[in-house]
């Protein structure tokens, strides 16, 4: 399971401060926290300083990885600001995203294989936001096999089904859960990624919705999670549910988690 | 009244059935069209409105009480000739270019038109000529704009630019919502007004025209 630690986003009130002040240690520790905690990326996002987007999101780049040692998640719509990110991040890191939208996916091609990275490919559709599985799946199928045609080896694809509130309508859950396994199968190699908060969106104790939601979509195939590692049940629910499916041996990961304190049950 | 208030009960809980019941025995009775809506229906969903920007009802049962208003409706509109319905006024909504979220949008205008305005969608990716063409035909009183993404929110300040060069703004309230979007972000490309949530939409709409 691929964990992409969501917390350097600037649409959180302490995060918009720190990078307004360019307050570099809050920012690091954040990245720390999430770090030890198990992330496997950090995701950067400056998307609500519209105007310097760019240099902002290349500020929190620099900033994390002079103190924190892994690749981030490069969040944002603007192309530019991707662009400019990728040239000054160290290692292989995430691109977050890429859709259909064919403005965006024209200039972010030739940015995102000029060098290796991994690349988040949302099943956004072309004039509506998916909602049926067979939606889903059509996009995603489109934007494999187009990236996989620009040269993006499928295992560096993260498929992102686009997930909505079950609140406003509830087949949204299952929708999403059933596109999961059909990408998984149709594309192997490929891999699936989500955030969690969109599904509890309206509902009340969202917290266990969203845990809930990622150990079904876990079983269905999914593989890499936006979402916040230092929620300790949260992530007690992601080494459970490995565990669960059979991919930690002897049950170790899950224990060390405990022993190191970074899951709880309550 | 006392039959109203059955209806209302039946609207807030989103029973479709017993509500629908109650609005044709309201009719059968001899109760005025207008009154049931306003009265009965609308009067409900204000109610709703408030819960639900309390946080003490959540969006399903906002949805429920508003298909179960529609239904109602559906019963009132043979009484009612062309155009008879008093509105509270006509919203034209849409989610700006470039943006395809519509969620946010929906509950907002399903709500106000719960709350009795007439409600022009314009859909999502709406451009700023777009909304100034159709704010010509339909002359509303307000438009709402949503955006769920930074990247898109500049398209705010491009249609009430727009907008103003077209020589509508005055005519017109805007009013703007979504997940990035903020009362500070409405200032300062004077709009005039932000709502948080759809609840609160419609107090802002109703506030916006001077309606109590």
């Amino acid at each position: 399971m691929i964990i992409v630690g969501e917390k350097i986003n600037t649409s959180r009130k302490s995060i918009e401060e720190a990078v307004a002040s360019r307050d570099a240690a809050f920012i690091v520790d954040v990245a720390r926290q999430q770090a030890v905690a198990g992330a496997d990326y950090i995701d950067v996002n400056a998307g609500t300083f519209v105007d310097r987007e760019a240099e902002l999101l290349c500020w929190l780049v620099d900033t994390v990885q002079r103190e924190v040692d892994l690749p981030l998640c490069l969040d944002s719509p603007n192309p530019q600001a991707l662009a400019d990110a990728l040239k000054l991040h160290r290692g292989e890191p995430m691109v977050n995203s890429i859709s259909l939208e064919e403005e965006r996916y024209d200039a972010l091609i030739p940015v995102i294989t000029s060098r290796p990275c991994r690349v988040i490919a949302l099943c956004m559709g072309r004039t509506a936001m998916p909602t049926t599985v067979e939606e889903r799946v059509q996009v995603g199928d489109e934007l494999v096999g187009k990236l996989t045609a620009a040269g993006i080896p499928v295992d560096k694809i993260y498929v992102d089904p686009l997930i909505q509130p079950v609140s406003v309508d509830t087949n949204m859950g299952v929708a999403a859960l059933v596109a999961i396994s059909r990408i998984m199968e149709q594309f192997p190699g490929v891999n699936t990624i989500c955030g969690l908060s969109n599904v509890s969106f309206g509902l009340p104790e969202r917290h266990l919705i969203n845990r809930n939601f990622l150990a079904l979509a876990m079983c269905h195939g999914l593989n890499g999670a936006i979402l916040d590692p230092t929620d300790k049940k949260l992530m007690a629910t992601v080494f459970a549910t490995e565990m669960l499916l059979g991919k930690d041996e002897y049950c170790q990961s899950y224990i060390d988690a405990y022993r190191d304190g970074r899951i709880s049950g309550i | 009244m006392s039959e109203l208030k059955a209806l209302k009960e039946a609207v807030i809980k989103g029973d479709i059935a017993a509500a629908t019941a109650e609005t044709s025995s309201s009719l059968d009775g001899g109760t005025d069209a207008q009154r049931i809506l306003n009265d009965g229906l609308i009067s409900a969903m204000d109610e709703v409105g408030e819960q639900f920007a309390k946080g003490l009802i959540f969006v399903p049962q906002m949805l429920r009480s508003a298909k179960t208003m529609k239904e109602c409706v559906e019963l009132l509109q043979p009484y009612f000739k062309e155009g008879d319905i008093a509105s509270k006024g006509t919203v034209l909504i849409g989610t700006v270019k470039g943006d395809l979220h519509d969620i946010g949008k929906n509950l907002v205008s399903m709500m106000l038109e719960g709350a009795g305005f007439k409600i022009v969608d314009l859909g999502v990716d709406v451009s700023p000529d777009t909304f100034v063409q159709k704010a010509r035909e339909v002359k509303p009183d307000i438009v709402g704009m949503s955006a769920l993404l930074s990247t898109t929110m500049p398209s705010m300040p491009k249609t009430i630019e727009a907008l103003q060069d077209a020589g509508l703004r005055d005519e017109i309230k805007i009013m703007i919502g979504g997940a990035p979007v903020t009362e500070r972000y409405a200032v300062e490309i004077r709009a005039d007004g932000y709502a948080s949530d759809a609840g609160s939409a419609v107090t802002k709409a109703k506030s916006l025209l001077g309606i109590s």
